[in-house]
């Protein structure tokens, strides 16, 4: 596993390397900051989602869902909205990045934790309910936003609009800085949850039989994960968070591969694994398309397309088994 | 020693326990048995604190259930739910593992990897130490989940239906190990069991539960009769001394 490890580690220092290194042209005193700046946005948003969909995955018992398939990524949406309407376009305009930022945040972060706790709730455990609550709520945030937008200006409309799409292209050095923290301060402690998921995997009964019953631990990684989801959201838009909308596959690719090359029921191994794998996919990824294809595919098309895959082929292993 | 007191218990409304007074006295083998429905397994997840209690009381090693911390009483109550399964894909060695988990939180010392291999030789697992759970037999896979309740070295140790789906060879194997549990190892061992020849063979006190109350417990020679068997089970079946002791002939 360490080799393994180690390999991908190395996989990932490659990529970087030659995401900041190919096609170097222009002063370099301009590019080489501002490529580390959206590497590094690429790195947060790629460990954010690798880590919290570990920690969804392991307290829903299930391997196939993401906190984005779940209806988070219709909040970043519905916040959006909500402030825009409550600022009107030129007050959301003359927000400062931190402030947008922190306000971003808390709403998503708030929400998102009010949504998973219901969703977990309603679903008792039953994985097929908990999927089913997850479309529906989705739907009823997306709809709820709709309603809110008809209300809205149409000018203000365009500025939602505008924002609601993925972008890795400017990147401000205090909103990293600041989404750095948050998602450091999300992984650090869930790296201090990793043998509490090891037993929680063991079930409801067991895991409450050797001290840990998982209502608290369930709590605890709620909040982490919409702390995590909600900070890379924040910070780079929804192909962060997926929904339906852009990228709702990419935890899921990620830690599915990483169960795949590290097979384990240790979380201390699948973590990093996830983390690694998860930086991989979206640096690499961007590298391969933005770099050497030149292409302007957005990387989220293909990795709903992998993602879309991977998800169907996870759903009818599960009906086989 | 296990007290209960006045233990009530309604699942939805409808009443599973009414009103359940036991003392288990420390050390010895107690079977639970009484038919389907009667509440055993509520029992014995009250105790085990696998769900919270609604009325009553339960006390079981000087520790009041519901008001002792669960990392303190992961180490005095050790439980083998109904059915156990885990669904990730974990071998035997790290199964049995999980059972000292209380005692290193995550961090196994010697006397962890120590406590596992004496689990896994005394339940007779060594050599299938490196074995995948889904690649045993069902026996096999029980007596894995009964070495992880014993590695966890608690003084209480409660067994709901480990017989299931074992053959007798399997079945009888299983009921000496736990009967060397309390034997040798001194541990208080409560078990819920359906085949009663099995608990009149190796348990010290039978329990017997009808819809969620205690209707007879003593030793077995006292409590098992057809009178009993015929009011509890609603069968007439008969009941022979044989050694010295009742054997239900079905
Ligand atoms: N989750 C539940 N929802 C509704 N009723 C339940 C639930 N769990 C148990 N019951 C009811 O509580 C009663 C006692 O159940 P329990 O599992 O304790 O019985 P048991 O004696 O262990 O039976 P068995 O021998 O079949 O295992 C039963 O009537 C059962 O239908
Ligand atoms: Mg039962």
């Amino acid at each position: 596993m360490g080799r393994r490890l180690a390999l991908i580690a190395g996989v990932l220092g490659v990529c970087a390397c030659a995401y900041m290194l190919v096609g170097l042209t222009g002063p370099l005193g301009f590019v080489l900051p501002y490529r580390g700046g959206k590497l590094a946005a690429l790195a947060l948003v790629a460990v954010a989602l690798s880590v919290a969909t570990v920690l969804f995955q392991t307290i829903t018992a299930n391997r196939i869902l993401t906190p984005s398939l779940m209806g988070f990524d219709a909040l970043y949406v519905l916040v959006l909205t909500v402030m825009v309407q409550a600022l009107g376009a030129s007050g959301f305009a003359a927000l400062s990045p931190p402030t947008l930022f922190a306000v971003n945040l808390a709403g998503l972060a708030g929400l998102g934790l009010v949504l998973f706790v219901v969703l977990m709730r309603l679903a008792k455990g039953d994985m097929v309910r908990l999927c089913l609550t997850g479309v529906v709520l989705g739907l009823l945030i997306r709809s709820a936003t709709h309603l809110l937008q008809r209300l809205i200006d149409p000018g203000d409309y365009q500025v939602v609009q505008s924002l609601s799409v993925a972008r890795f292209t400017q990147v401000d050095g205090t909103l990293l800085a600041i989404a750095a923290a948050a998602v450091g301060a999300g992984v650090a402690l869930a790296w201090r949850l990793r043998h509490r998921l090891d037993v929680l995997d063991l079930g409801e009964a067991a895991a409450t039989g050797l001290g840990e019953p998982p209502a608290r631990l369930h709590r605890q990684a709620l909040l982490l994960i919409c702390l995590m989801v909600g900070s890379a959201t924040a910070l780079a838009g929804p192909m962060a968070s997926g929904g339906f909308g852009p990228s709702s596959f990419f935890g899921l690719v990620v830690v599915a591969f990483a169960r795949l090359v590290t097979p384990t029921h240790r979380h201390a191994v699948l973590i990093p694994s996830a983390v690694l794998i998860g930086a991989v996919v979206l640096i690499g990824g961007q590298l391969v398309l933005e770099r050497l294809l030149s292409l302007s595919t957005p990387l989220i098309v293909v990795i709903e397309l992998i993602g879309g895959a991977t998800f169907l082929i996870l759903l009818l292993k599960r009906r086989a088994a | 020693m296990i007290r209960i007191e006045g233990l009530h218990h309604q699942i939805a409304g409808a009443e599973v326990l009414r009103g359940i007074d036991l003392t288990l006295p420390e050390g010895g083998v107690t079977a639970l048995i009484g038919p389907n429905g009667a509440g055993k397994s509520t029992l014995l997840s009250l105790i085990a604190r696998l769900i919270r209690v609604q009325r009553g009381r339960i006390e079981i090693g000087g520790h009041v259930v519901g008001q002792t911390r669960d990392r303190d009483l992961a180490r005095v109550v050790a439980v083998l739910a109904q059915g156990a399964h885990v669904s990730a894909r974990l071998r035997v060695a790290e199964l049995v593992g999980f059972g000292r988990y209380p005692w290193h939180l995550g961090r196994p010392g010697a006397a962890d990897h120590a406590a596992v291999d004496a689990a896994l030789e005394r339940f007779d697992l060594t050599g299938l130490r490196h074995r995948f759970l889904d690649e045993l037999s069902g026996g096999q896979r029980q007596r894995a989940f009964v070495a992880m309740a014993f590695a966890q070295d608690t003084p209480y140790l409660l067994l709901d239906e480990p017989l299931n789906n074992l053959d007798i060879a399997a079945a009888r194997d299983l009921m000496t190990l736990v009967r060397g549990l309390a034997d040798e190892a001194g541990r208080t061992v409560v078990i819920v069991l359906h085949d009663i020849n099995y608990a009149t063979a190796f348990a010290d006190r039978l329990v017997v539960l009808k819809q969620g109350q205690v209707v007879a417990q003593g030793a077995p020679g006292e409590v098992v009769s057809a009178p009993l068997l015929a009011d509890v089970f609603g069968t007439a079946a008969r009941v022979e001394q044989i050694d010295g002791r009742p054997v239900v002939l079905v």
